[in-house]
């Protein structure tokens, strides 16, 4: 009879720490899901600055429309990405053409004068710095949950109920890895 | 700060034996308790919106300071907080800033016209950084409830020794008589030790409290480089307003000091070692300790900077000591000319008017007419031009 209770009790508290092993993943993953719509709100808002920006630098800057097209170029290619990683080379790419054309809008004082671009500019500037913020706390998120499903004993519950690794968000250029800065002023 | 509670209790503890004789301890420590429990009650319900009408803050939007707005939002989101700090700016030359709210949900910001007036991006980045580090290690309520407990150590001997005072005035023998010619020996002793207790531990309180809010103002700069990945935004922000000449803040008092991202009291010399009667850590030495960080931005490479620059323990909390591999990233590249800082001066000006409810008019002749909210007329006269403007609303 006791061998019986203290079999009981035992199940009883592995159900538990089960259960609190299992809460506890999936609070790590909503918040990984959490900090990735982060990024993914940021990277619709770059998107959706992109028409303004060359809308404002157009009327300055006659000759540089292989510019622009590479930026909408760009942009179209980032917005049609499907997965994470594909997202991830594709946001690199536009936002390494981001920069270049920061670097040619240089030449234009008269462009760099106007408070509609100097506006839109710091937008994008933000916007950039929170990307890239977003992508920190991200990673910061998915290493946590990583090593957790990969830890003994949590990966036991992990296996379970089919928790899978996430993948880090990285920028493909090795310039671009470094710091995504469009830096200007 | 639980050095600073075991101050309190120890004091009502000997207050209530030299007081109400040998059962009296106990006593003395329910009314350390209470003192401490009612004062922390009014200041925890009072809350930030008081500090915040004190210091004369006005809130801002997005469309106000679009810049400062930004920052604080990139700052929210590496930090992961839950809620956007409300941004407040008060309208003061001396440059600061500082954080308050019991909680990461309803936190708010504020800086000073000064403080926007004369950093560039990367430096205002570096000092709300550290803001929004105090309001993630809720130092605001951490410090909040050091300060109560400092106050009521503070009333308690000051209570104690005026009533020790007036009754040997007044030549009144009190209840510890009646104990008996021994139980009066003992009683004497306790009365000496609470006296000396009552002395001792307001300076032994104020020792410790200015020491956690050094600590937190260290780990503060910590999370800072931790969250921008850039020491050297917050280091040079910090000589800025060190070298800065104003006057000191007309909306501070002693206890909102520690939250300011400077000390706000200004010395009349700059102290060079680490002062025990300060609530912040010198200046200089902050920016040290933020340049000597090269290896990395984590609080692992702050906590070995700091060991280096200040040949001392760490103030880093172990559990925040975890290896990780957090690099540091590159300057923005910026335009240092005196012209662009006389116009960032300007735009400060307006910003502050326009929070004030100014209208703001460009007259067809290129004249920009800053009108106050207490202009009645629903005209105006271009200064420049004399022709004659209509106001709208």
């Amino acid at each position: 009879m006791p061998a019986l209770i203290v079999v009981a009790v035992i199940v009883v508290l592995l159900i538990i720490s089960v259960i609190g092993v299992y809460n506890a993943l999936i609070r790590l993953r909503n918040q990984v899901d959490n900090s990735w719509s982060q990024i993914d709100v940021q990277l619709k808002r770059r998107h959706d600055l992109i028409p303004n920006l060359v809308e404002t630098a157009k009327g300055y800057m006659k000759h540089e429309r292989e510019t622009f097209e590479a930026i909408t170029n760009a942009r179209s290619q980032a917005m049609g990405a499907k997965t994470v990683s594909e997202a991830s080379k594709a946001e690199g790419a536009l936002g390494e053409t981001l920069s270049r054309f920061m670097l040619v809008v240089e030449n234009y004082p008269d462009l760099k004068a106007n408070q509609n671009f100097l506006a839109v500019q710091e937008e994008l500037t933000s916007t950039e710095n929170k990307i890239s913020f977003a992508r920190q706390s991200y990673n910061d998120q998915v290493l946590f949950f990583n090593n957790k499903i990969q830890m003994f004993p949590s990966n036991i519950v992990a296996n379970m109920f089919n928790f899978g690794k996430r993948d880090f968000f990285e920028l493909e250029s090795a310039a671009e890895r470094e710091v995504p800065k469009v830096s200007f002023s | 700060m639980t050095l600073m509670a075991a101050v309190l209790l120890l004091l009502g503890f000997f207050i209530g034996l030299g007081f109400f004789g040998p059962q009296g301890g106990f006593f003395g420590l329910v009314i350390a308790l209470t003192i401490w429990l009612v004062l922390m009650l009014i200041s925890l319900s009072q809350g930030d919106a008081i500090l915040l009408a004190a210091s004369k803050a006005k809130p801002v939007t997005h469309d106000v300071h679009p810049q400062l707005f930004n920052v604080v939002e990139e700052m929210k989101i590496a930090a992961g907080l839950p809620a956007m700090p409300k941004i407040y700016i008060i309208n003061d030359p001396a440059p600061n800033a500082f954080a308050t709210g019991r909680n990461p949900q309803t936190a708010s910001v504020a800086v000073t016209a000064g403080l926007l007036g004369r950093l560039n991006r990367d430096e205002l980045q570096g000092v709300i950084a550290h803001e929004i580090s105090h309001i993630l290690h809720r130092d605001i309520l951490f410090v909040t409830l050091a300060g109560i407990m400092l106050g009521s150590i503070v009333l308690l001997s000051h209570i104690f020794l005026r009533g020790m005072f007036y009754s040997s005035m007044t030549g009144s023998r009190r209840r510890y008589s009646a104990g008996g010619a021994g139980g009066g020996q003992a009683q004497l002793i306790m009365l000496i030790v609470a006296i000396a207790a009552a002395i001792l531990a307001p300076l032994m309180a104020y020792l410790l409290y200015f020491a956690l809010s050094r600590r937190r103002e260290y780990l503060a700069d910590a999370g800072a480089a931790r969250l921008t990945r850039y020491p050297e935004g917050l280091a040079s922000a910090l000589e800025k307003i060190a070298s800065d000449k104003s006057p000191q803040l007309t909306t501070v008092n002693k206890i909102t000091a520690p939250m300011y991202i400077v000390n706000p009291f200004k010395k009349k010399r700059q102290r060079k070692l680490s002062d025990l009667t300060s609530t912040h850590p010198p200046i200089s030495e902050r920016v040290k300790i933020l340049r000597n960080m090269t290896g990395g931005a984590s609080f692992k490479d702050y906590s070995d900077s700091y060991s280096e620059v200040t040949h001392t323990k760490t103030v880093i909390p172990p559990t925040a000591l975890t290896k990780e591999d957090v690099a540091l990233r590159e300057a923005s590249a910026q335009i240092k000319k005196k012209e662009r800082l006389e116009k960032q001066f300007r735009q400060v000006g307006d910003i502050m008017r326009r929070v004030n409810g100014f209208v703001f008019l460009t007259c067809v002749c290129g004249l920009k007419l800053k009108i106050p909210p207490n202009f009645k007329a629903n005209k105006v006269r271009c200064p420049r031009c004399h022709k004659t403007l209509p106001l709208s609303a």
